[in-house]
């Protein structure tokens, strides 16, 4: 897959606009994740808006981000930078091909480490 | 019917050269009522007008064509030598064979032909033009200004000062605005009170200038020039001409525990009150939500305290009804409210305050009488977070701020950050901004001054959130130039909160059926050539009405309003465009539509008596077009469905006739 | 019988403001345009009662176009604005009626964009002539 195509897919499957983002750093500042991360959230917008998008796909970044939706609720420019943090992971599942979980698969990963958060926002992301 | 002129210009050879004058005016003699045709070398010149007034005077015309260039460069010119030849100057029409002909065509013959339907166009309109008098109306020499803070005091003061009678409304008990209410201005560092205070002193001394305190704007009727204007006064409970401002009743008065709303709340007044020290009117007011006596009948101390007998517990609202020929709007700005910026925890910590709460803690005449110490304890801060862009510069779409830039937060941070570190050096003072942004005169280097003479530390980034822990403000921010996530317990954040227009400005817009912006910004006339002028005639803007704007600029633009206003008041009558509508009302089904569209409001729907067929009378609903606002658009002739309104001088009857002439 | 070479008829209607303006400096500047284009003043966009443009068809013209202020810029603060929207319902009913689209336009020029109205009359021209004649309009009861 071409970069131009993956980054018009993940502007598309998020519906975020990188354009609007006036670089505040807002979204990093409000990020309760944001020592795990190697990019931070303003950089996730900044880098898609530039294509740079192979770096994001293969960095640990993508699976530390708790979807709270801090950024989104925060962003005075409205750009939903955890949108965009989704999308790139959406990317990098739709490029390993066949590798979904199914439904009955869930029950036997969550452990006790798993943050309530994250099945908190799982629920709110996948249930609206 | 007319009997019509024509008269065809050879402008040298800048016509002549591409079209044949001399067959143009043969070809127009056989156009209907044309009596008279000629052509001559230069028809603008003395001997050229000569020409045209011995032409009427001989040929009795009623109406004249000249065929020459633009009408936007020679129609006033002819018009003129018609009036001088006793002829009705609106009975005057151009075609235009320079510019839209001769110039642009290269060949001799098509320059000729597109020239003679061009003037067969001017003799058709000509044929259906009438004489249009424009209207006069007379002008009251005095000018209403609403809004007594800086805008509306330097906008009084340089009409006053012209020689015209000025009266300010103002909603609070005293004159000054938000002016007075701050410390230091930027970025000479003056005081605010030093150089407000005489200015309103100055207002309170003008003969020329009437104060009206505590007072709203109720309804406005009439145009420009002739406004008629309701006042309401409303009851303060004290005898304004009587009270010395003493203040021995202030001090007597028990209920005592009111929030002050000139220091936004950090301190308590008493229910009788005068704002501040050198308020203008110095005049006591009661508050008759706390006054114990107005609520409850029990009390009653201040009027015996009173030496001067000025307390009137029976006091109503007044109305006071005046003329104005002028209106000026200076209407003022508000900081937005926080309460949608929760991340910022402002409703959660008292130390958590806007910038202009952070003026009043730093003034001398403050809830702390000018020492800076943290509203929740009294401790003097040591850490100190400025956080910019505070609802200003969001999102159209985030319904939590303004789009715009609030274009004052920059300055006054810079102000507060450098104050801070130059009185209390121990003090760590951090500046989150997106940009700094510091267009004007001295305003970089007074921001560069800050950073490098006084140590304030700008960082490039965001906060947030703000958590209240202990006595701390645990404030969670964006370094983005070294790309790291800082924490910093603060004394101490202050917002610099985006500026709206005052709330009051909305209602007065549809009072004075001036235009808005989405934002409730007052529109001006022309961004660029029209700044102080909204497009309503007669009304006038000064100020953060318009627009977010500092103290010069303010300033300037209330003296650029101040001039318009004095050149309007300075004329005895006002003479009127005399291309305006005018509605048929027997054509006039009274539907709205023309009130709807008029940019000005001119339109209005009045009941009128009409005879009908077998003696009857019957009242219908009918628009009457005010001459004096009408501007002469034409878009209700337009979106009039029964073809009652109409255009002087662009009547629908004579662009068909053009469009007629044209298309032959 | 000689044949005539077809040369369309046009009519435009230009705001006394900004478009008017626009035109006379397309002149000062001597840029060419068609003979074919004859402007109307009126005070404003807004002021073009869509009987005109009707008018000006049923007489034979082959297109008609309106300039007005740049949106934002209309003297008298709004008018474009209905002009625009009359004009988008006008046109497409006209374009039912079998007026083509390319024969009427309404296009923004301001006092300070001489070459742009120059460059608009001939492509304007150019489109209405290549359309040829308008015939379905034209009423010969009107033509005297």
């Amino acid at each position: 897959m071409n970069k131009n195509f993956i980054q018009e897919e993940i502007l598309r499957s998020s519906g975020v606009n990188p354009k609007k983002c006036m670089k505040c750093g807002k979204c990093s500042a409000t990020c309760p994740a944001y020592d795990e991360m190697e990019y931070h959230p303003h950089q996730f917008v900044s880098m898609v808006e530039n294509g740079d998008i192979e770096p994001l796909m293969n960095s640990k970044s993508l699976y530390r981000c708790l979807s709270c939706f801090a950024c989104i609720d925060r962003c005075p420019r409205s750009v939903q930078p955890a949108k965009l943090v989704e999308a790139v992971r959406l990317a990098v599942v739709r490029q390993q091909g066949k590798n979904h979980l199914t439904a009955n698969d869930i029950p036997e990963l969550i452990d006790d480490e798993t943050p309530q958060q994250l099945l908190v926002s799982a629920f709110r992301k996948y249930t609206k | 019917m007319q009997r019509v002129g024509v008269f065809v210009c050879w402008c040298g050879s800048n016509i002549a050269g591409t079209v044949d004058v001399a067959a143009v005016a043969e070809a127009l003699k056989n156009e209907p009522g044309v009596v008279f045709s000629t052509d001559y070398q230069y028809m603008c010149s003395q001997a050229g007008q000569d020409i045209i007034k011995n032409a009427i005077a001989e040929h009795n015309l009623t109406g004249i064509v000249v065929c020459s260039c633009s009408p936007r460069m020679h129609e006033a010119t002819f018009r003129k030598t018609a009036a001088a030849a006793g002829l009705n100057p609106y009975m005057v029409e151009i075609a235009n064979i320079r510019e839209q002909c001769s110039w642009v065509h290269k060949d001799m013959t098509t320059g000729t032909e597109k020239a003679i339907i061009l003037g067969k166009a001017a003799v058709a309109k000509v044929n259906l033009n009438t004489p249009l008098t424009p209207g006069e109306s007379p002008v009251t020499k005095r000018a209403l200004v609403i809004g007594g803070g800086i805008a509306g005091i330097q906008t009084a003061l340089d009409i006053a000062d012209a020689g015209f009678p000025v009266d300010i409304v103002e909603t609070k008990p005293t004159i000054g605005g938000k002016m007075a209410q701050l410390d230091k201005t930027f970025p000479t560092l003056d005081c605010a009170a030093c150089i407000l205070t005489p200015k309103m002193v100055d207002v309170a001394q003008n003969e020329k200038i009437r104060i009206f305190s505590y007072s709203e704007v109720e309804e406005v009727g009439g145009f420009v020039g002739n406004f008629d204007v309701k006042i309401k006064k409303k009851a303060r409970y004290v005898k304004e001409d009587i009270c010395t401002g003493c203040g021995a009743c202030v001090d007597k008065c028990p209920m005592k525990k009111n929030p002050n709303e000139f220091n936004l709340g950090m301190d308590n007044r008493p229910a009788i009150y005068i704002p501040f020290a050198q308020a203008v009117p110095k005049v006591a007011t009661i508050d008759p939500n706390a006054c114990n006596m107005l609520k409850n009948g029990k009390c009653g101390l201040c009027a015996r305290v009173c030496a001067a007998g000025a307390i009137d517990y029976t006091q109503k609202d007044e109305i006071i009804e005046e003329k104005y020929g002028a209106i000026v709007v200076a209407t003022g700005f508000n900081p937005i409210s926080m309460e949608k910026f929760d991340e910022f925890a402002y409703n959660q910590s008292k130390d958590v305050i806007t910038s202009l709460e952070f003026e009043r803690l730093t003034n001398a005449a403050g809830p702390t009488a000018g020492h800076l110490e943290r509203p929740s304890d009294g401790k003097s801060p040591k850490t100190i977070v400025f956080v910019q862009c505070v609802g200003s510069r969001c999102d159209a779409c985030s319904e939590k701020g303004k789009e715009y830039c609030s274009k004052i937060c920059c300055m006054y941070t810079a102000k507060h950050a450098m104050l801070t570190r130059d009185k209390y050096p121990d003090t760590d003072v951090y500046v989150f901004y997106i940009d700094v942004r510091t267009p004007g005169k001295n305003f970089d280097e007074f921001y560069r001054r800050a950073v490098e003479e006084f140590g304030v530390k700008y960082i490039k980034g965001m906060v947030g959130k703000v958590t209240p822990e202990g006595d701390k403000l645990k404030v969670q921010a964006s370094d983005l130039l070294s790309n790291k996530q800082l924490h910093i317990d603060a004394d101490l954040v202050v917002l610099a909160a985006a500026i709206e227009p005052d709330k009051s400005a909305r209602p007065l817009a549809t009072m004075l059926t001036a235009s808005m912006d989405t934002n409730d910004f007052f529109t001006e006339a022309h961004p660029k050539l029209r700044p102080v002028e909204s497009p309503t005639a007669g009304v006038f803007l000064s100020g953060a009405c318009q627009g977010p704007k500092d103290i010069p600029e303010t300033v300037s633009q209330a003296g650029a309003a101040a001039s318009k206003v004095i050149g309007l008041l300075a004329k005895d009558k006002l003479t009127g465009n005399p291309c305006v509508a005018h509605s048929n009302e027997l054509m006039c089904n009274g539907c709205s539509s023309c009130e709807r569209v008029c940019p000005y409001g001119a339109i209005t729907y009045e009941d009128k008596e009409f005879r009908m067929p077998n003696r009857t009378t019957k009242i219908r609903r009918v628009a009457s077009v005010n001459p004096a606002v009408c501007q002469g658009c034409g878009a209700c002739t337009v979106a009039c469905p029964s073809g009652a309104m109409d255009l002087k001088g662009f009547a629908n009857s004579q662009i068909i006739a053009e469009v007629d002439a044209i298309c032959k | 019988m000689q044949v005539k070479e077809y040369k369309p008829l046009i009519v435009a209607f230009c705001c006394n403001w900004c478009s008017y303006a626009g035109a006379d400096l397309a002149g000062n500047n001597r840029l060419n345009y068609p003979a074919d284009v004859k402007i109307i003043r009126v005070p404003c966009s807004c002021r073009v009662n869509p009987m005109f443009i009707l008018r000006a068809f049923q007489r034979g013209a082959d297109g008609v176009i309106i300039c007005g202020c740049h949106p934002g810029d209309c003297h008298y603060t709004s008018g474009n604005y209905y002009t625009r929207r009359r004009m988008a319902a006008l046109f497409s009913m006209l374009d039912f009626l079998g007026i083509e689209k390319e024969r009427t336009r309404v296009e923004w020029v301001s006092a300070a964009e001489g070459a742009k109205f120059a460059a608009t009359m001939n492509e304007f021209a150019q489109t209405v002539a290549s359309l040829g004649e308008n015939k379905r309009l034209e009423d010969l009861r009107c033509k005297k």
